[in-house]
């Protein structure tokens, strides 16, 4: 008899310690870890690319210089988007701040928008079209852009991860008791200018 | 008691489902866009346009190159991209195909899309630094361009296989361990909820498994069952034939604790469950991803 009780102690801290394991891996609380900091270094990385756009501009922006009838406007309108790009200050509430986020986004949207149209009036120019220090930085500023966009697509991609995570059940349990809110994402920035048709100019040249 | 075992059971296979669900791997859809090939080689000619002999020298280049300096370069020639741009094919392939040694992630693609008469140099995280945009711009330049202009593909590729392979030795990589070593078996196994499970589900089961059947038998059941999940998660021999053994001998200690007797028989089927380790040990002859590449949009495009 009493050796079929201790048996029946055994058997039931067993299955305590089974169904502590059972829960932990089984309502996400791991998998909210995993995530979250996913989030966070994928987040580092678009800064990273960001900033390395930020960074390049200055040369692209002196190399030009030296084409003495350079569009002014274009250039300009270049300088000041990055001012305003690097102005905002980017702190981990920024994730969490749909606000904050599209704000972010709005302003390097416009770095990047006027950068391509400034690559595009450059071909204007033959002199600097044969310049092999802005054709490096032509290919150095694609990369980069090319880098944003995988960083920026990867990001998408983990929030939407998190979110699932936080939405779903029984996952979404966990999510309110450590309230892990769902988190805000990037955004096709331009949609109507996107959707609409390019328009192609050869009046000029 | 039956209810118990009822639910011990219930949660066994709940842990099993959930630990199943999450080593799916994602499979990126293919609506509309250029279907990716396997990668069964270090060059994939889906065009026909290298000669055998040509293909068949620039494979055991760049096989003698990994070999020798463990990074992995690969190319690629489809005929076209279309409908998208060769920076995002380029993209998809890397993302899919990962080259690069496992935990180095020194990987390095070449795509060629003939009939779109584009060309994309795409490194690796870890060889940005070898191969920086410029140089990668540079080698389509100075070496692809002129060459597939006068339609010599195989002279262009060469070309620029030389000047990559001479960068990459450049830079102070880790050593292969082995000629055909690293980075075998990369299945989306989740080791964490494996251990998990056999820490907790292994003696359980093995108890429940020797109560019913009796320890001998139990633990015969345990291993085959453990080696048998193992497998199907890994889909690899070995290590669940290995994983078989280490369920024999956990469920073994447990029979021992619980019923105070060891199970000879027991450690002397862990030997019988063994004659995986013979079937599993093939297919290491062909090339295979080491699956450790992280493309992160470096390189360049060019065109001829």
């Amino acid at each position: 008899m009493t050796v079929l009780k201790s048996r029946g102690r055994s058997w039931a801290g067993l299955l305590v310690a089974m169904s502590l394991a059972a829960v932990l891996s089984g309502c996400g609380y791991n998998d909210f870890q995993r995530l979250d900091e996913q989030t966070k270094s994928a987040w580092a990385e678009v800064l990273n690319q960001y900033q390395r756009r930020a960074d390049l501009v200055p040369n692209i922006v002196a190399t030009v210089k030296g084409e003495a009838s350079f569009e002014q406007d274009t250039l300009t309108k270049v300088i000041e988007a990055r001012s305003r790009a690097t102005a905002i200050q980017v702190t981990p509430e920024t994730l969490k701040d749909p606000a904050a986020l599209a704000k972010f986004q709005a302003a390097q949207g416009e770095l990047g928008g006027a950068l391509s149209r400034l690559m595009v009036v450059s071909e204007r120019y033959p002199d600097l079209k044969a310049n092999k220090g802005f054709s490096d930085l032509r290919v150095q500023l694609e990369g980069t852009e090319n880098r944003i966009t995988v960083a920026r697509n990867r990001f998408i991609q983990t929030v939407q991860d998190y979110n699932v995570l936080a939405r779903s059940f029984p996952s979404n349990l966990t999510a309110k008791i450590f309230s892990y809110n769902v988190k805000p994402n990037f955004t096709v920035q331009n949609e109507a200018q996107i959707s609409a048709p390019p328009t192609v100019d050869f009046s000029k040249k | 008691m039956a209810a118990l075992l009822r639910w011990a059971t219930l949660l066994l296979a709940a842990i099993a489902f959930m630990a199943n669900a999450q080593s799916a791997p994602s499979q990126p859809g293919a609506d509309g866009l250029q279907a990716i090939p396997a990668l069964t080689s270090h060059v994939i000619d889906s065009t026909g346009t290298l000669s055998p002999a040509d293909r068949q020298a620039l494979e055991s280049k760049l096989t003698a190159f990994e070999q020798s300096r463990g990074a992995q370069l690969v190319v690629l020639m489809v005929a076209s991209t279309k409908p998208e741009d060769i920076t995002s094919f380029a993209q998809r392939v890397g993302d899919l195909w990962k080259i690069g040694r496992q935990n180095i992630g020194d990987g390095l693609l070449l795509v060629v899309a003939k009939e779109d008469r584009k060309v994309r140099i795409a490194t690796t995280k870890a060889l940005e630094g070898a191969v920086p945009d410029l140089a990668a711009s540079q080698i389509i330049d100075t070496a692809i361009t002129p060459r597939f202009k006068q339609g010599d593909f195989a002279g262009g590729l060469n070309a620029a296989a030389d000047q990559l392979m001479a960068r990459i030795s450049g830079e102070a990589l880790p050593a292969p361990d082995s000629p055909r070593g690293a980075g075998q078996s990369r299945q989306g196994l989740n080791w964490t909820d494996m251990a998990v499970f056999l820490f907790f589900g292994v003696p359980i089961g093995g108890r429940i498994l020797s109560s019913m059947l009796g320890r001998k038998l139990g633990a015969l059941t345990t291993g085959a069952a453990v080696g048998g999940l193992a497998w199907l998660f890994t889909s690899s021999l070995l290590i669940a034939g290995a994983a078989g053994v280490a369920g024999l001998v956990f469920a073994g200690v447990a029979g021992l604790g619980a019923l105070g007797r060891g199970s000879a028989l027991g450690g002397l089927g862990g030997f019988g469950s063994g004659g995986g380790f013979g079937g599993g040990g093939g297919g290491g002859g062909g090339f295979s991803s080491g699956g450790g590449g992280n493309f992160g949009g470096g390189g360049a495009s060019g065109g001829w």
